[in-house]
């Protein structure tokens, strides 16, 4: 019998909804299973780092690994199975462009800890307490991971061979990709495994979008009942299709929700949030500088709609390291 | 995208601010012409970049300036309703209201990045711009950009 090829899973810093993304291919992960060896998927299987470590060199075929890099241990893990694995891909949005736990980029290691461990209002004690990476108990020193000053995206900790975006990629894109990739029909290194156009080409909304769309107001969804039936956008609810890659078949946008991003941008785009921002000041139709300023101004925190999945990947990458 | 902008390594003893301008072709890459024409000096801190339209200036030129060592870019387009292309300017002129938030947050001070609507004829009033945004920065001291 010809040995199955070898996959892993890991998290680093996610949610837990990557995972839920391979268990949600319901009864297709039977047809994974039938062609590959899980080796190590530290939240559905007992298998130790040092079961990996005991692993040869680009043994595994496969590496799945999602969430952003945010303390020591993670890098230590995720240069652990590039060495361990022939293909890295990293999985979903955060593991891809740096994703939600990449927001903490606009504040900095020593603003959370002050926060969490000292001035926040349900501390309590001296506060003098604060995470250290070496601790003395009785049973003796413990050492912990560091925490990093800012999150990362997986490549830029270590060679990613193929991106699968989305919060959380959906399990159509996953079985697609573990198909092109098992049958040895690889795309070209650094290829993002979803679409290559905009949303908007896949949105069934995109027929009552108007040819020139432009809008006299900026909306948010709170403040709006959507007519689930005409282009968002033309409400004047901030949508991220026309800068976002499809590949989702616009699931949100079905749920009444706007696009928020999380496929991440074109391939041609250099700086997501940059594009997103253009897109939509260029569409708001107000010509008067007071009047443009009040709508520009109810699109609430801009770095965080449209930095929400991609911050650290961004031109600039994080707030501003302040001065000491 | 190489902005080429030499990163800063001089002592802050002798630094300079650097900014990245970008005119459009019509009015203020005009008054500049016309400034040098006219024997105006201005603060020789400023890297000019010639475009078209104000339009054209993606917010990414911008964010890559920065990235690339500028302490401040000033952008230079046509006054409101004397834009060649009619509405260019009127996009630039929201984009710089929601980039010039986004840079706050990131904790770009708002006198690092600037819009101003030149003239052609304007060569004054861009003399008083760049020194002023000279001044500016160099009371700000360098942006330093790190990144992740």
């Amino acid at each position: 019998m010809v040995a199955k090829p070898k996959v892993a899973f890991y998290w680093c810093a996610s949610c837990g909804g990557c995972e839920e993304a391979v268990v949600d291919l319901a009864e297709k992960i039977l047809d994974v299973v039938a062609a590959v060896d899980i080796v190590f998927w530290p939240v559905a299987l007992d298998f130790k780092k040092s079961d990996v470590e005991a692993m040869p060199d680009k043994s595994i075929a496969v590496s799945f690994i999602n969430g952003a890099v945010r303390m020591s241990e993670q890098e230590e893990m995720a240069r652990l199975l590039r060495r361990k694995s022939g293909l890295v891909v990293a999985f979903g949005s955060c593991a891809h462009l740096g994703g939600i736990p990449g927001l903490a980029n606009l504040t900095d290691r020593e603003s959370i800890f002050d926060w969490y461990y000292r001035k926040g209002p349900s501390v309590s004690g001296d506060g003098g307490a604060a995470p250290a990476t070496k601790v003395t108990v009785p049973e003796g020193e413990l050492e912990l991971p560091e925490f990093w000053d800012a999150a990362k995206a997986l490549d830029q900790v270590i060679d990613v061979d193929y991106y699968l975006p989305g919060c959380p990629p959906t399990p159509k894109l996953l079985a697609e990709a573990v198909g092109a990739i098992l049958s040895g029909k690889s795309p070209p290194k650094g290829t993002v495994l979803a679409g290559t156009r905009a949303l908007c080409h896949e949105c069934d909304l995109n027929a009552t979008k108007p040819a020139k769309l432009l809008i006299s107001d900026v909306k948010r969804v709170t403040e709006v009942v959507i007519d689930p039936k005409t282009c968002y956008l033309a409400q004047g609810v901030i949508c991220m299709g026309p800068v976002t890659r499809s590949g989702c078949e616009a699931l949100c946008i079905q749920g009444t929700m706007p696009c928020t991003g999380c496929f991440g941008p074109l391939d041609n785009a250099s700086d997501y949030g940059g594009k997103a921002l253009s897109y939509i000041a260029s569409i708001v139709d107000i010509t008067d500088e007071g009047e443009a300023r009040k709508v520009m101004a109810k699109v609430a925190d801009p770095a965080g709609i449209f930095y929400r999945y991609s911050l650290p990947k961004s031109k600039l990458g994080r707030r501003r390291a302040r001065r000491k | 995208m190489a902005l080429a902008v030499e990163k800063s390594e001089a002592s802050t003893a002798s630094w300079e601010p650097r900014i990245v301008a970008f005119f459009c072709n019509w009015c203020t890459y005009a008054a500049a012409d016309l400034a040098g024409i006219s024997r105006v000096k201005y603060s020789p801190n400023m890297r000019m970049v010639r475009v078209m339209c104000s339009g054209r200036i993606d917010p990414s030129f911008v964010l890559e300036a920065f990235r690339s060592g500028a302490d401040g870019v000033l952008i230079g387009g046509c006054n409101p309703g004397d834009c060649h292309y009619k509405e260019g300017n009127y996009k630039t002129m929201r984009r710089a209201m929601l980039l010039s938030q986004m840079l706050q947050d990131l904790g770009i001070e708002k006198e690092r990045f600037r819009l101003e609507w030149i003239c052609a004829s304007c060569a004054r009033e861009l003399q008083t711009t760049v020194n002023k945004m000279a001044d500016d920065l160099r009371r700000l001291g360098p942006l330093d950009w790190k990144g992740v």
